[in-house]
């Protein structure tokens, strides 16, 4: 087995005449992450992911998937990758199981015990003779599960699954992610719903507007957003005042409060400064940015 | 590849427009035996058309005549037209080429199915046509083109020979409707697109000055099988066929394969 990381591109670009999709995108998950890749709608995200599974061919740069790169060598790149973008397809005429038998066989066979596992997995073996043209989103997403899990994959590109699931759907995937993640697969997750990301990935990637605007481990991007404080006292324009004498910067008063940045020590003393000058002190409490906020303030500060 | 092969032919076996084309290429020699029956008087300005009623043997020999106008070019187009278009809009395009197969695996696989499908429709015609005829009119020998008798059992062969030989230029239209549903995407536009060029081949052949291409455009491949019905057979013409053929097919099946194997796979 290759010690190639699952996914390493290097300098993917993507052009659609002038419009450039992808732009210099340098990204390297490893073995055993669950790795999400953040960004808005229309950042690049599903681009990079067809890229990634040989579905366009990039203008410059290249991907390469456990060390091959399907451009280069075709399917064979492709062996232990499974997932979808966009959203799983199939033949609405055939059955969800018939849908796997199909694409078992283009993988070279597998027993129909496989098949009925896989089924059980998502928990769709009692529709598994049904025509999947009568499936609801959510079946059909969990369908396309099924027939990643078929290849038995070492790593698992999933665009955006829980996109148009019901909360209990949505809860339901997560839990699968979960599993598999538990099951040494190491997963690619594109997504811009934050809590999902937040609750299911180690790593992240945040792209914006075809550029990676942020790589690192989720706790690294979290720790980022630390070292904020609110501030309640009996008296803000004084209290604001103590906190200029300290060398703070920016201490704004925003809906009743302060907010200002500052190192632990910093506080102490400031605490100090401010019983010493005989303001009160109703709530000091510190905030740590949320992703959401962390994410937002990225994609939005580089627009 | 024969898996690949296998569920192209599946795919198309779940499809209503597979039944609707091969019904279409079976109820057409029912129907023109019906009419024959109830009227009198024949399609008889047509090769073997006088001997319609001598014997069920001359029946599908003259529906092949009239459906290679534009019954089995549209039959054809059907699903030649659709095979690649139809996975490109619905986007189980991208979902086999993220399985363990190669581009050209499945291109081939898709050809092979449309293929099967058009020497299908063909020989359906043929098999109906000369059952339902010989039901009406008895199957006795057959009177060749060049007057001499052919026995039932050796005018069957000949009839097999045809059928084969016919379907080869249907191939050539089979594989223009391929590289149409690669190239636009849209299954309609491909099947409209190659019926319109299986119908400018027939005009070709009948304009005035056209006389020294005829012989190698397609519509004129569909009267090969004349040569079978001569004594001696005349080889001639279906020599011509095959590799006038084999070039119909070959061009548009390369160009089709080139587009297949670099397309972005994108969604529709």
């Amino acid at each position: 087995m290759s010690d190639a990381p699952p996914i390493e591109a290097r300098g993917l670009v993507k052009r659609y005449g002038e419009l450039t999709a992808v732009d210099r995108v340098e990204l390297t998950v490893e073995r055993g992450d669950v790795f999400g890749y953040l960004g808005p709608n229309g950042a690049g995200k599903t681009t990079s992911l067809r890229m990634m599974l040989g579905l366009i061919a990039p203008t410059e740069g290249r991907v390469r998937l456990f060390g091959l790169d399907p451009h280069e060598v075709g399917a064979r790149a492709l062996d232990g990758v499974a997932g979808f973008v966009e959203g799983p397809r199939f033949y609405p005429y055939l059955s969800g199981r018939k849908n796997l038998r199909l694409l078992a066989d283009l993988d070279g066979g597998v027993a129909a015990s496989r098949i009925e596992e896989v089924l059980d997995v998502v928990e769709l073996r009692d529709r598994g003779k049904d025509r999947v043209g009568g499936y609801s989103h959510g079946m059909r997403q969990r369908l396309g599960i099924a027939a990643s899990l078929l290849r038995e994959p070492r790593l698992l590109l999933l665009d955006e699954p829980t996109t148009g699931l019901d909360p209990a759907g949505m809860r339901d995937m997560r839990e699968l992610v979960k599993r598999l993640s538990a099951d040494g697969i190491t997963i690619l997750l594109s997504s811009h719903i934050l809590a999902e990301v937040e609750e299911l990935c180690n790593r992240v990637a945040i792209i914006r507007r075809g550029s990676i605007i942020y790589e690192g481990t989720l706790g690294e991007l979290l720790q980022s957003g630390g070292g904020d404080y609110r501030l309640r006292t009996t008296d803000q324009e004084r209290a604001r005042a103590v906190l200029l004498a300290h060398g703070v910067q920016g201490a704004d008063l925003v809906d009743g409060e302060l907010r200002f940045r500052a190192d632990a020590a910093e506080v102490e003393a400031i605490s100090i400064a401010l019983g010493r000058a005989g303001v009160g002190i109703s709530a000091l409490v510190p905030h740590t940015a949320t992703l959401e906020e962390l994410f937002l303030g990225m994609t939005e500060q580089a627009a | 590849m024969t898996r690949v092969y296998k569920w192209e032919v599946l795919k198309l076996l779940a499809q209503k427009r597979t039944y609707l084309g091969l019904g279409a290429s079976m109820a057409v020699p029912l129907v023109f035996v019906i009419v024959l029956t109830i009227q009198k008087g024949g399609p008889n300005d047509i090769p073997l058309g006088r001997y319609i009623r001598q014997t069920g043997l001359a029946t599908p020999f003259v529906v092949l005549f009239f459906m290679s106008i534009w019954a089995f070019p549209l039959i054809t187009a059907l699903v030649a037209g659709d095979i690649v278009a139809a996975e490109s809009h619905n986007g189980t395009l991208k979902t086999i080429l993220t399985r363990s197969r190669d581009r050209g695996e499945i291109f081939a696989g898709k050809v092979a199915a449309a293929f099967t499908y058009t020497v299908l429709a063909v020989f359906a015609m043929g098999v109906v046509g000369l059952v339902a005829a010989s039901v009406a009119w008895g199957l006795h020998p057959l009177t060749s083109l060049s007057g001499s008798a052919v026995s039932t059992g050796h005018g069957i062969w000949l009839l097999f020979l045809t059928l084969l030989v016919y379907s080869w230029p249907m191939a050539g239209i089979a594989a223009f409707g391929l590289m149409l549903s690669t190239i636009t995407r849209n299954s309609a536009a491909s099947v409209v697109g190659t019926l319109m060029w299986a119908l400018l081949m027939q005009l070709l052949g009948v304009l005035p000055g056209t006389e020294p291409i005829r012989p190698y455009l397609l519509g004129e491949q569909f009267q090969a099988w004349h040569g079978f019905l001569r004594t001696p057979a005349d080889w001639v013409p279906v020599v011509r066929a095959l590799w006038v053929c084999a070039l119909y097919v070959a061009i548009p099946l390369f160009a089709g394969y080139l587009v297949f194997l670099r397309r972005d796979v994108a969604g529709e």
